[in-house]
């Protein structure tokens, strides 16, 4: 294995993630208009862009949250069998599929959605056992590691509605952690956020990214996409705008949009 | 003391006023566990139905809640009965008896299952959908999505629906006996007719109702701290 600092990509690595076309249509609504990726073992992919500019759409039709349009997505090599469904999206053609594809991606919502009748532990332990059969003591054994990580070992017995935001946030980063996923995405982690727990979280997630975890990452946090990103992707309108190494779409954009956007964050 | 007339044994009736109690609950439990499935299946149906299965849950939900319970159990169990002779008629079998029990189950369970079905509905609505999101996201589906998170996850929001329904069926069951069932009411009322001391009976009768309540409430109350644990309190 090559060791590698979380700044550069690979080009020799296998791919994980690939996006290839993505349209993604609301109604008449076009919010993805051919969006094409490649995110190979050890990148840390962020997205970034203006609200609406689809970026959240698009992690989410990674792992199928909403179903595209149209395009093809392959995740560890496996593409996703598609077919025309009603209202113009398409269907897999066979959701088991989709559900074990699933499991290789670690999944971080912005507003976090821990299970509210779940300790932290049993969240985090819950898709282990019930999902991927991992017996139970192995699980509870890799949560209690994960949570002593992401500094949680303490509340591993509370229910999350006892927790703050960013212990929230982070139990949730270990929840998706515990799959062992070949990929982590972040939905807008830390946008649900106070600014005081931004910080805590962000710290977790950059700690993955040192550790060469494959991440797909979906923000509002221009200077933290800058420091842990391998590539950015600058969206606009369901476009792909600029994307590049973070020096150049952060230090020398060719887009004016683009130029524009990441002005604000010198 | 107790009146002679209420104790056990040959003089009074209290064993028969207990196993009239003890049916009354046999009854009322085993509509209620009917109705919780019917419930269940109903709700799936409005939520995840396609327009076939939202139609007809619909149809029995707004009929079965809009005529009289009384009037639906005479309907039921009359119809019911004759048109399973009529059926078996036609296959060349004789008439057979309904059993008098077996239909007012089944009659007060259909009947539960259009309320349990509207309880289960908006409880599930009330899941935050983030929760069920989450369980898409780590590989659930179907049955297991609905057995780990829909379904614990909405139980707090349908407890009180759900007890409601229980006291509910425990009162309805005095409504089978039109068809012929010796639940408490109809034991009191023969007991009543037989000694004419009405006024003690339909009391005692009362009370036992109450006692019968205030266990269930207890026990509700025991549930519904469960189901809550994970939830920050109002006050």
């Amino acid at each position: 294995m090559v060791s590698k600092s979380p700044a550069t990509t690979a080009a020799d690595q296998p791919e994980a993630v690939v996006v290839k076309d993505l349209h993604k249509n609301f109604g008449p609504l076009e919010v993805l208009k051919g969006v094409s990726m490649t995110a190979r073992v050890g990148d840390v992919v962020s997205i970034i862009g203006a609200s609406g500019s689809g970026k959240s759409t698009f992690l989410r039709c990674i792992n199928f949250l909403e179903m595209p349009t149209s395009g093809r997505i392959i995740v560890n090599g496996e593409e996703v069998r598609l077919k025309p469904g009603r209202n113009n999206d398409a269907v897999p053609v066979d959701m088991r599929q989709v559900e074990r594809i699933r499991t290789r991606l670690g999944m971080v919502f912005q507003s976090f959605n821990l299970w509210a009748h779940m300790t932290v532990l049993e969240n985090v332990i819950e898709a282990p056992v019930h999902v991927l059969k991992v017996p139970r003591k192995e699980a509870i054994e890799r949560a209690e590691g994960l949570l002593q990580k992401v500094g949680l070992y303490e509340k591993r017995d509370q229910y999350p509605a006892f927790l703050s935001g960013g212990q929230q946030q982070r139990a949730a980063i270990a929840r998706a952690l515990c799959i062992e996923p070949r990929v982590m995405l972040f939905d807008e982690p830390t946008s649900a956020l106070d600014p005081e727990l931004v910080g805590e979280v962000l710290k977790v997630i950059r700690s993955l990214a040192e550790e060469g975890r494959t991440m797909l990452l979906v923000t509002h946090e221009m200077k933290f996409a800058r420091d842990v990103s391998s590539h950015v992707i600058y969206l606009h309108k369901g476009m792909v705008e600029e994307e590049g190494a973070p020096a150049q779409v952060f230090g020398n954009p060719k887009s004016e949009r683009c130029k524009q956007f990441v002005s604000g964050i010198h | 003391m107790i009146p002679e007339i209420l104790t056990f044994g040959d003089k009074g009736f209290g064993d028969e006023l207990l196993r009239g109690a003890q049916f009354t609950l046999f009854i009322a439990a085993s509509a209620y566990i009917i109705g919780i499935m019917l419930g269940l299946l109903g709700a799936s149906a409005k939520l995840y139905g396609g327009l076939v299965s939202r139609g007809i849950a619909a149809v029995y939900t707004t009929i079965v809640r809009s005529v009289p319970e009384v009037v639906l159990i005479l309907i039921l169990y009359f119809f019911g009965t004759r048109g399973i002779n009529t059926l078996l008629g036609l296959v060349g079998f004789g008439p057979i008896e309904v059993n008098g029990t077996l239909a007012a189950i089944l009659v007060l369970g259909v009947v539960q299952g259009a309320y349990h079905t509207e309880v289960f509905r908006a409880a599930i609505q009330a899941v935050p959908v983030g929760q069920i999101e989450a369980g898409k996201a780590f590989g659930m589906g179907g049955l297991q999505l609905f057995r780990r998170v829909t379904g614990p996850a909405m139980l707090p929001n349908a407890i009180p629906g759900l007890s409601n329904l229980w006291l509910v069926v425990i009162k309805d069951t005095a409504l089978v006996a039109v068809v012929g069932n010796y639940e408490l009411l109809s034991t009191t009322a023969s007991a009543a007719a037989f000694t004419k001391r009405y006024m003690l009976f339909f009391l005692t009768t009362g009370l036992i109702y109450l006692i019968i309540t205030l266990i269930s409430s207890y026990f509700i109350g025991i549930l519904e701290r469960r189901y809550r644990r994970g939830q920050t309190s109002l006050a």
